[in-house]
């Protein structure tokens, strides 16, 4: 297959684009893709932490784009997953010590050897997001469903266009359906409608996430989670598989668990 | 407005998220620092200066926004020329 490379970024910081890499990364590698996650917040780097790989760093970004090392010597194996492997970045450096055209010989070197190249985005528009798009293929747009996540998200899918990465796809994160059911939580359409691209899924906000992020085990590995779930699904629906959005109304209580039943069996 | 859309005592917060994120994007979008309006403003004001005088001190260039029928928001150039007199003998 062609390999791709896609780009998880966000404008506003802390929606989520880290976990999402992380979880997306390690489905893909459990269905059998060769895939890497490039950490690109240089001087904040945080993927390998929710990974749980922070104690295998060496090399990094920084030192393969200098060539300090080679870029076999930097990339880290991740032992439970096979077929996963992870790019940190520079702890110590800013988002300067790399520029687009370096990011773009990278994923091209990555190309030859991985299936799924997924960069994690730093937070802002500035040179962290440029590298970070240099060698994108598609996009995927990460926001919650708050004012100041939605804006962000929509300049940067302007910034997007402008680059002419027009393959774009959203990711809602963090919705609380209590809080949607009473009206102060904008829902999924609403948001479809303020930003206007395709949907990729949807992930309900989940204190399991936290607990997985403690631990450093991606909460796709968790089967009981509803977000580990979701991503699960998304991930599905990222390599063409249809899969319908999961119905995130739990209602408790006899009868609406009933309705819920029905639901769930009769949805597409 | 959205705010009075509420029934049975539901709270509306998210639509007044939701209209005001409408509005927002509208400016957002558009794409116009102060500069790009000093230019405009220059150029129309050289251009309508080949037609008649008009008083610069009341010349007024600015981004608003229009609703359309589907109630959604467009950007819309607004320029007030206030004209005080055409000229005369121009193509």
């Amino acid at each position: 297959m062609m390999s791709e490379v896609i780009v998880i970024t966000s404008g506003k910081g802390g929606v989520g684009k880290t976990t999402t890499t992380a979880n997306i990364g390690t489905c893909l590698s459990m269905k059998g893709y060769k895939t890497v996650l490039v950490d690109t917040d240089i001087g904040l780097r945080n993927l390998d932490v929710v990974l749980g790989l922070e104690n295998r760093i060496v090399y990094d970004l920084v030192d393969v784009v200098e060539k300090q090392c080679r870029l076999k010597q930097a990339l880290i194996k991740d032992k439970r997953y096979d077929g996963l492997c992870l790019l940190p970045a520079a702890q110590t450096r800013d988002k300067t010590a790399v520029s687009p055209d370096q990011m773009r010989k990278l994923t091209d070197d990555l190309r030859q050897e991985f299936d799924y190249i997924l960069i994690d985005c730093p937070a802002g528009i500035e040179q962290g997001f440029k590298n970070a798009i240099a060698g994108a293929d598609r996009a995927l747009i990460v926001t919650t469903p708050e004012v100041s996540a939605v804006r962000d998200a929509d300049r940067i899918i302007g910034l997007l266009e402008a680059s002419e990465i027009e393959n774009q796809m959203l990711i809602i994160n963090r919705i609380k359906m209590d809080m949607v059911k009473r009206g102060d939580m904008m829902n999924i359409e609403d948001i479809m409608d303020i930003l206007a691209i395709d949907l990729l899924g949807v992930i309900p906000d989940d204190e399991n996430i936290v607990i997985s992020t403690n631990k450093g085990e991606p909460i796709v590995t968790d089967e009981k989670s509803l977000a580990g779930q979701s991503y699960r699904n998304l991930t599905e629906r990222l390599i063409g598989e249809d899969v319908p959005l999961i119905n995130l109304d739990t209602n408790n209580g006899f009868f609406g668990r009933l309705k819920n039943l029905f639901r769930i069996a009769s949805s597409r | 407005m959205g705010f009075f859309k509420s029934f049975g005592g539901k709270s509306n917060s998210k639509n007044v998220a939701k209209e005001r994120l409408q509005l927002l994007l509208v400016h957002d979008r558009a794409d116009v620092s102060p500069k790009f309006l000093e230019t405009i403003k220059e150029e129309i004001l050289n251009v309508i200066s080949n037609y008649a005088d008009i008083d610069e001190d009341g010349l007024n260039v600015e981004i608003t926004k229009e609703k359309k029928n589907n109630d959604t928001y467009v950007p819309a150039l607004h320029a007030n020329i206030p004209i005080k007199k055409m000229k005369h003998g121009v193509r």
